[in-house]
């Protein structure tokens, strides 16, 4: 199947080893990925925390683009980008004053019809049967804390996916594969999102009470689908461990590393040996 | 040729600030059937009563109409004014040139232009009208109380005690209700039972009483005064008149492990079963979904045991029919669930509190069973988890109440009381046990009411936090509240051993099912709709049929109590004739020239019209006709919005004075 | 976050209730806040509190009165915004050089300025340390979707 690909700024930038993981694994299930052609930035927190307008404006040009280019479905495997071109869709085709206000301003004539998906969501229509019926590898000894973050789920009004306070879209997915996933009690506390730079106290105590829950009930990894996410809890793992004097030896996956594993697919080709934190 | 008094009241400035009233009695006083044109100050008044009885009779009017407020002040009073100066009280009519005029509008001429036109149109109308006579219903002097907990109760020892035979049906296998489960009440901290069991058996004893228990209403025919209700009385298994409530039977059960529903799943009850020891008839039944017997033909133990031979397997439902004039629901309520499945999308369970998978986050009912002498920890305050003893307690208020998002709109009223007196009776049992409660607001508006929250603050030092728990996770075997002080401007967390949720006042399963039955209106919460909430909280628009208890809306027992007693109060005023008499302005059918199409049986949302054969002589059907029940007919005319053939007209507001007042205007 | 605010978000909220923007604008809380969403998706009345954060924020920043001890955050967001401006799409290295930069001509914080600099060999080393970004192609268009949504 032929599905839409808006990888977002990350993806092309520091978190690369999430897309590569994501098309490693997406490849093995017979999912061609089309990449929007001239994408941009979808405004992220900038956008939103200093002009209204632009936070609109600038995921609308995206979803302009998307119809043009005849996409009815388009994967977004960044949490931020794919809540915040939802978030314009619905309010473009909502509004018909602020859809006629966005197209000027972005250009081209935007609807909002494109249907914009998560990485769990295409995992969920490629179908859990065939997962589990591909499946290459044992996952059993993998007890992953599957770690939600902010905006797989919220604002709930808007996104409609999974239950807010107690997902388990992603647990699902890896019990078909194999895996054991944990319950525990820090699957949507935020990580301290993008203050990474200028916050830093914010995301290592934040993302340190994550990884301490997700030991202390028995995980022997964290998953991610968020690449925010990932960096805090993985690049910023070391960082963590000085300023609490602590160990947590905890790899952080992402949702794609574990399913392209069972899969069959190695450690190399999903880069996750790109991480910070490895397996000891 | 008529002889129409027209009556203008200028109800001090009310209307005549923005009604010239002198010019429109004068305009009026001229149109052709109109005898004489009066202004008065306050009509409604004494002399203004006693000038339209004098122009009744001096100037021999045939009909009246009265230009003034709307006719649902004061239609009754000149009405009853015509009456008694000997004119028939249906030959009055109201033009309302307050409410629809003089209050509505600015400009002065325009207004006054308007109300000429208003009284213009009711004299079309009222030259018309025919005199007309209050039909005449017989009224069975029994009453039917559905619902056995203390509303209930009240309501029926009422009746019955002003000397009625009352028919009380309750779905459970005994009365008593949510009171019976109660461990004490504010703010007396009574002991519940102590003052509820004394009245039930009462009423269990009365000879103006039959209860029918484990028992539930089937359907409802009739109207006001005349009601015929069936009800189902579940399978029991056991028959109560042969057994003595030995006991032998529940003794040797096997099956145990079955959830008390009157504990609400705090313990467990065998599949036969008293719910409590105190219950009226204290005679068990049998859940046939937990006895072996029932569901695999084995066992049969208490079979064996049962003495009197009381037992039998091949009980079947039975359906009995009870004839009454009077109806008094009082079904009560139940408590909101925080579980995930919920029965209609407007709820949502609370997912921050766990969705009801901790097993030591419990409601406020399951408390009272907990903390109950009578309860199944025997009034120790154990955590459902372990058994262990609590030391930190955290109640949080407004669980589903108050909350659009995922909850009901409204307050529940009672929990701010409740939750204070669960503090209470929590630090009573454990003295070095703390208690936290998260509220938004205090609701104590009662007698002694807020004295006693000061009291649980001050004297059982209860830590109150204004602001709301926001989540609460399991870590440990103790559960994290992280909630907020706004007060202080602070987060608050607390590693509790129990919390205690104030979940939202609902009304009672299958509650809209039996209003329907009932012809009774229902809000969307589900709550049954009074006919007027300032004047008439107990009685509801189906004639014959009153509200009381929390099935109308949340409310604490002695309001309950009260409400029964109200609603017990119009029954025997119903009671008091031997005839009740409704408005003739109901529909009636010109049997000649009806098509026999039924259209107008088939639309009226009161079943009021019934078919009818019109017969000879010699029993030879003649025609088919529609027929209105005057006594179930609400004068509402559906029917004659439907009827094709014209048949059907509506005493009162025939077709005849509809077009002639809007000719009027033209 | 609410542990580390000096004003609670139910105290910025009754604030504008209050027309006191102009002093829930000047909060730390308002630059502290991460955009979680989890207070609009509890709120019992459907406020959107986050929102209503955002809306201060960027009146903080059009008063010129957001909070001093959180001008780095400020600082951050603003380079981001001016960083897609110029490129269409994020260009990390730059960012980061623009904002340590301009954060130590305001703080003179030289432990700051290099602090994350260690990173950027581990960085190298798995392929994750770009020189150069990405541009979109037709970036005149981003510039007049900017002018246009911040001059109105």
């Amino acid at each position: 199947m032929e599905i839409g690909y808006y990888p977002g700024c990350a993806l092309h930038g520091s978190s690369n080893d999430y897309e590569m993981s994501v098309r490693a694994c997406l490849n093995v299930l017979d999912v061609q990925l089309r990449e929007l052609d001239e994408w941009i930035c979808c405004g992220a927190t900038a956008a939103h925390a200093l002009n209204r307008k632009l936070a609109l404006a600038l995921p609308a040009r995206n979803l302009a683009l998307a119809e043009r280019n005849g996409m009815a479905e388009m994967l977004s495997p960044c949490p931020m980008c794919s809540m915040e071109l939802i978030k314009a869709g619905q309010a473009v085709s909502q509004d018909a004053e602020l859809r006629g206000e966005l197209s000027e301003i972005v250009e081209l004539e935007v609807h909002g019809s494109t249907s914009v998906l998560n990485l769990i969501q295409v995992f969920q229509k490629i179908g859990l049967d065939l997962l589990g019926k591909l499946g290459a590898r044992s996952l059993e000894d993998f007890k992953p804390a599957c770690y939600y973050g902010c905006l797989l789920t919220r604002p709930p009004e808007t996104l409609r996916f999974d239950d807010c306070e107690q997902p388990n879209s992603m647990e699902t997915i890896l019990r078909a594969v194999g895996a054991e996933p944990v319950d525990w009690n820090y699957k949507t506390e935020c990580c301290g999102a993008g203050m990474t730079m200028a916050n830093e106290d914010t995301v290592l105590e934040l993302s340190h009470r994550i990884l301490t829950n997700a030991a202390a009930h028995g995980a022997n990894c964290v998953v991610v689908a968020c690449p925010m996410c990932h960096v805090n809890l993985d690049m910023k793992q070391a960082d963590i461990e000085r300023r609490y004097r602590v160990r947590h030896d905890m790899v952080v996956y992402y949702l794609s590393d574990l399913v392209g594993l069972a899969l069959g697919l190695d450690e190399h080709s999903l880069g996750v040996d790109r991480h910070f934190v490895v397996k000891q | 040729m008529a002889r129409i008094g027209v009556f203008i009241c200028w109800c001090g400035e009310n209307i005549a600030r923005n009604v010239d009233v002198e010019k429109v009695a004068e305009e009026v006083g001229t149109l052709p059937g109109v005898r004489c044109s009066v202004t008065y100050k306050y009509l409604c008044s004494d002399p203004g009563q006693a000038l339209i009885r004098e122009k009744i009779v001096d100037e021999r009017l045939d009909g009246v109409v009265v230009a003034s407020c709307s006719p649902h002040m004061h239609l009754k009073t000149f009405r009853t004014a015509a009456q008694n100066a000997g004119l028939n009280a249906y030959l009055v009519e109201m033009a309302n040139v307050r409410e629809h005029c003089s209050w509505v509008h600015e400009d002065r001429d325009k207004a006054t232009v308007k109300a000429i036109d208003l009284v213009r149109m009711a004299v079309a109308k009222v030259l018309r009208s025919h005199a007309l006579e209050p039909i005449r219903v017989p009224v069975t002097k029994r009453a039917m109380v559905i619902g056995g907990g203390v509303a209930g109760i009240q309501a029926a020892l009422d009746i019955a005690d002003a000397g009625y035979h009352v028919v009380l049906v309750e779905r459970d296998p005994s009365i008593g209700g949510k009171m019976a489960g109660l461990s004490e009440t504010f703010p007396t901290l009574d002991c519940s039972q102590c003052i509820l069991t004394p009245r039930m058996v009462e009423v269990g004893q009365h000879a103006n009483i039959t209860l029918h228990t484990y028992s539930e209403v089937e359907a409802v025919e009739g109207y006001l005064g005349n009601f015929k209700v069936s009800i189902r009385k579940k399978a029991r298994y056991v028959d109560i008149n042969k057994c003595n409530g030995c006991g032998e039977c529940w003794n040797v059960c096997p099956s145990k492990k079955n959830l008390s529903e009157f504990d609400f799943n705090m313990g467990m009850r065998k599949a036969i079963y008293v719910p409590f020891p105190q219950a009226v008839p204290a005679r068990p039944v049998i859940d046939n979904d937990a006895c072996i017997k029932l569901t695999k033909g084995k066992c049969g133990l208490c079979e064996k045991k049962c003495q009197p031979g009381a037992i039998n397997f091949d009980d079947k439902d039975e359906l009995v029919t009870e004839e009454v004039g009077a109806v008094v629901i009082a079904t009560g309520y139940k408590p909101y669930d925080i579980g995930k499945e919920q029965e209609n999308a407007q709820l949502s369970g609370y997912g921050e509190y766990g969705y009801d998978e901790h097993k030591d986050v419990i409601d406020s009912l399951q408390f009272e069973r907990i903390v109950s002498a009578s309860g199944p920890t025997g009034g120790q305050i154990q955590r459902p988890s372990d058994g262990g003893e609590p030391k930190t307690v955290v109640f949080i208020s407004c669980v589903g109440s108050r909350d659009d998002a995922k909850g009901l709109s409204y307050c529940s009223k009672i929990c701010c009381m409740y939750t204070a007196k669960h503090a209470m009776l929590y630090k009573h049992k454990v003295h070095d046990g703390v208690a936290h409660v998260f509220y938004m607001d205090i609701r104590s508006g009662g007698k002694s009411y807020d004295e006693f929250v000061r009291r649980a603050i001050e004297q059982d030092e209860a830590q109150y936090h204004r602001g709301r728990v926001s989540k609460i996770t399991g870590e440990n075997g103790k559960l994290i509240v992280r909630g907020v002080d706004t007060l202080a401007g602070e987060p608050v967390t607390i590693e509790a051993d129990l919390v205690v949720l104030a979940t939202a006042m609902r009304p009672a399963d299958g509650v809209r099912d039996l209003a329907r039955k009932l012809n009774v209106g229902y809000d969307e919460f589900g709550f049954l709709s009074e006919s007027h909430p300032k004047l008439r909280p107990v009685e509801t628009n189906a004639a014959g049929v009153f509200v009381c208890g929390a099935c109308q809306g949340p409310k604490d027992i002695p309001e309950a109590v009260a409400q029964a007693s109200a609603a017990a109060a119009k029954v025997q005023v119903m009671f008091s004739r031997d005839e009740l008499a409704r408005e003739p302005e109901v529909a009636r059918v010109d049997e000649q020239i009806c098509a026999a199409c039924f259209t107008c049986v088939r639309t009226c949302p009161y079943t009021a019209i019934e078919e009818a054969e019109i017969r000879d002589r010699n029993d030879k059907l003649v025609k088919r006709t529609a027929r209105v029940n005057p006594g179930l007919c609400m004068g509402c005319g559906t029917c004659l919005a439907v009827c094709p053939s014209k048949s059907i007209d509506l005493e009162g507001f025939t077709e005849q004075q509809v077009y002639a007042e809007v000719e009027s205007l033209v | 976050m609410a542990e580390y605010m000096d004003v609670l978000p139910n105290q910025l909220i009754r604030l504008v209730q209050l027309d006191r923007a102009d002093k829930a604008m000047k909060a730390d809380a308002v630059w502290q806040c991460v955009s979680c969403l989890t207070c609009s998706t509890r709120c019992p009345k459907s406020v959107d509190c986050a929102g209503v954060i955002d809306a201060l924020r960027q009146l903080s920043v059009e008063y010129e009165v957001a909070s001093p001890r959180q001008r780095r955050t400020v600082l951050f967001q603003k380079a981001f915004l001016q960083n897609i401006r110029r490129h269409g799409r994020l260009n990390e290295l730059e960012l980061i050089a623009v904002f340590k930069t301009r954060s130590f001509i305001k703080d003179l914080d030289i432990p700051f300025l290099f602090k994350d600099s260690m990173l950027a060999p581990k960085m190298i080393k798995r392929r994750k340390f770009h020189l150069t970004g990405e541009s979109v192609e037709d970036r005149g268009v981003v510039d007049r979707i900017f002018e246009r949504c911040m001059s109105a």
